[in-house]
């Protein structure tokens, strides 16, 4: 490109502004069109298949069968409920375990303890997720460390290994920075003057922290929700692993009906349940403000 | 795993569309070109095996003796294998060690090619009812070569089951609740149909794959007795040896693979074929219908059929070799293993297992009321999910 090419571009770039935007963006958008909607279109499209059940292939004409099986078949709810059920389980203990740390984190903590605490939430993050999943497994297994300590101080013993119990353990376990940061986070942004106020006006700790802290982070524990909510929703290695009896999840019927049962359509039709599901629950945290704490 | 969903959006969108083209590179197995020479080895060969099936003490001399890399994928379950051999039009992999239930799926699905026999000279040794099942032999082609047969055997904890069990009651029975684990798999009906033709005469069961719709629901209904008995389905051999280990499980349907481990580990388990008897399975390695190191195959069905190899197989999972010369050999790798294997005598023993089949509306008593393996399948959900 000669000189006066070149100025003639960057002119032209420089009055159209919108030009310029499209450019910077076109790649990620590119991206984002071809890989992700292309993938959420596709995967709608074959949920309206259906496989022949002899051949195993996949026959290409419109059915709702598959929708109909999911509705009328008994197991499949109870699967879907038990996963937002633990979902939801999982994220509230999520808030009830980080909300207290991260004010303590945040505002009480020295300077120096907070950069170690800091640390610590994020240290876990390093290693493997399987890794994590496999030590909870030996942990909580009958003759595990948890019954040996338990045997030990005298309260005899749990039978938790692969069990829902052992479930909602790990999920709450593995998910919690997730909560934790954006909590922080927004504890972080509350000016000390608002509490003192509160003080000062005569409320005490529970008071203020009900009426006036509260409201100012909820949006950051809506925004730390949808990490814990959809992470649980859409997992299924933690159920295959520590998982027992009754501890089917959606993921674990996706993964069986692509890997084992060779009926792709059935899956995809599962798989829009948590999508829908995400998408309502996107719908509600915007409304509570979750975004603008992200 | 944030992108958990994204990941399976992409899988189902591949899966799609590799059985799109698996649809169009259409499913055609002469037997009138089989090959009458083993030609040299394509340097690969790709398994899809059973665990415990591609064990380094024979597929690493196999390796050197041949130039072949072995390239084993393990699947839990017959399923599983008829999908793996189906999935990306079928190219992917050359071998599947597939039991009576799955071949017959693969062979009409179009999934697999003929074989010759005759390139297998150790062939003639098999036991008789190996040479030519009809689990993998139709209206005379071979699909196949026949492998190793066995038991689905009752494993238990030898020091907290007391007294030892003698019948498949035990992983019914609530003294063991929260302790039972059997495996993760339709085909499971079929040893609660074994044990209620004989516990249940009125039932009127004779062959555990060919169920009525009221003999199936007899069954799925002593299976949802059994669920809260259950601590986990187990989907791989490994689980299964975990659980019990660390005391999760006392009892439990199992492969002697498990058993073999355990012991090893030093873990105190017995296993034993019930007074009911027992399903059981006999596997034959197939060729994929576009395999693409044939010569390899044909190499490794050889190298495994050889009495030595069976022996080598028959200890390491406890499991009968199809082949008869096999005896002396497991001798002389651990004595007195020929007569518990029942390598010496097996044709009585052999009629004794109901061997895994796909359940077909086909009775085979002229009728055709019985109920076909979806559902199985979905009686299976209804069960575990």
């Amino acid at each position: 490109m000669n000189g006066a090419v070149r100025t003639r571009v960057s002119a032209a770039l420089f009055r159209r502004p919108w030009l310029r935007a499209g450019l910077l963006l076109s790649g990620p958008a590119a991206w984002f069109v071809l890989i992700y909607l292309a993938a959420l279109f596709l995967l709608f499209l074959s949920a309206l298949w259906s496989v022949d059940s002899f051949s195993g292939k996949i026959v290409h004409s419109w059915t709702l069968t598959n929708f109909e099986t999911l509705f009328k078949v008994p197991a499949y709810r109870t699967i879907a409920l038990r996963t937002i059920g633990i979902a939801a389980a999982v994220t509230v203990t999520d808030i009830l375990l980080a909300v207290p740390f991260a004010f303590f984190a945040a505002r009480i903590a020295p300077k120096r303890l907070r950069a170690v605490l800091f640390v610590a939430v994020l240290i876990p993050l390093w290693s493997s997720y399987l890794v994590r999943v496999f030590a909870w497994r030996l942990i909580l297994a009958k003759d595990g460390i948890l019954n040996w300590f338990l045997g030990k101080i005298g309260l005899g013993s749990l039978n938790i290994g692969y069990s829902n119990w052992a479930m909602w353990i790990v999920f709450s376990y593995i998910w919690l920075p997730f909560m934790i940061l954006p909590v922080w986070a927004a504890i972080e942004r509350v000016p000390d003057s608002f509490l003192e106020a509160s003080a000062d006006l005569g409320a005490r700790g529970l008071r203020s922290f009900r009426l006036v802290l509260l409201p100012l982070i909820l949006p950051g524990i809506v925004a730390g929700s949808i990490f814990t909510f959809s992470l649980t929703l859409g997992d299924f290695i933690t159920p295959t692993l520590v998982g027992g009896a009754g501890s089917t999840f959606i993921g674990n019927v996706v993964y069986q009906e692509v890997g084992i049962a060779n009926n792709v359509p059935f899956a995809a039709a599962f798989a829009t349940v948590p999508l829908v599901i995400m998408g309502f629950y996107l719908l509600v945290a915007r409304r509570l403000g979750a975004f603008q704490a992200l | 795993m944030r992108f958990a969903k994204i990941d399976w959006a992409l899988a189902a969108i591949l899966g799609a569309m590799t059985i799109g083209v698996a649809a169009c590179g259409s499913s055609s197995s002469s037997s009138s070109n089989l090959p009458t020479t083993i030609g040299a080895g394509e340097g690969q060969l790709n398994l899809v095996a059973w665990e415990g099936y591609a064990q380094p003490e024979w597929v690493k001399p196999f390796e050197a003796a041949t130039g072949c890399q072995v390239h084993a994928k393990y699947a839990g379950s017959s399923d599983e294998m008829v999908t793996l051999m189906r999935q990306g039009g079928g190219g992917q992999y050359d071998m599947v060690s597939a039991s009576g239930d799955a071949s017959l799926r693969l062979i009409s699905g179009g999934n697999l090619q003929a074989m010759n026999v005759n390139l297998v000279p150790e062939w003639k040794n098999f036991i008789p009812q190996l040479q030519s099942p009809r689990h993998n032999t139709v209206n005379g082609v071979h699909y196949g070569i026949s492998l190793q047969w066995g038991p689905n055997t009752l494993l238990y904890n030898a020091k907290t089951v007391k007294p030892a069990p003698t019948s498949w009651e035990s992983i019914y029975n609530p003294k063991y609740k929260g302790s039972v684990t059997v495996p993760a798999n339709p085909i499971q009906i079929a040893d609660a149909a074994l044990y209620l033709s004989k516990t249940q005469t009125s039932l009127g069961i004779t062959d555990p794959y060919e169920l009525t719709e009221a003999q199936l629901n007899a069954a799925v209904n002593l299976l949802k007795q059994q669920r809260p008995l259950i601590k986990k389905y187990w989907t791989a051999a490994a689980d299964e040896v975990e659980l019990f280990k660390n005391g999760d499980a006392v009892i439990g349907a199992a492969w002697p693979l498990q058993t073999n481990n355990l012991q090893a580990d030093k873990v105190p388990v017995s296993e034993l074929i019930p007074a009911e008897g027992a399903t059981g399975w006999a596997d034959t390695w197939m060729l994929a219908a576009h395999a693409k190191h044939p010569n390899c195959a044909y190499k490794w069905v050889n190298w495994v059929s050889t009495p030595k190899v069976q022996a080598e197989q028959a200890i390491s999972f406890g499991e009968t070799p199809a082949n008869t010369k096999a005896c002396p050999f497991m001798e002389q790798i651990k004595k007195g293993s020929c007569l518990k294997y029942h390598a010496n005598a097996p044709s009585a023993y052999f009629e004794s297992i109901k061997f895994w089949k796909t359940p077909v509306k086909d009775c085979g008593n002229g009728k055709t009321d019985c109920t076909d393996y979806s559902v199985w399948q979905k009686k299976w959900t209804e069960v575990t999910a």
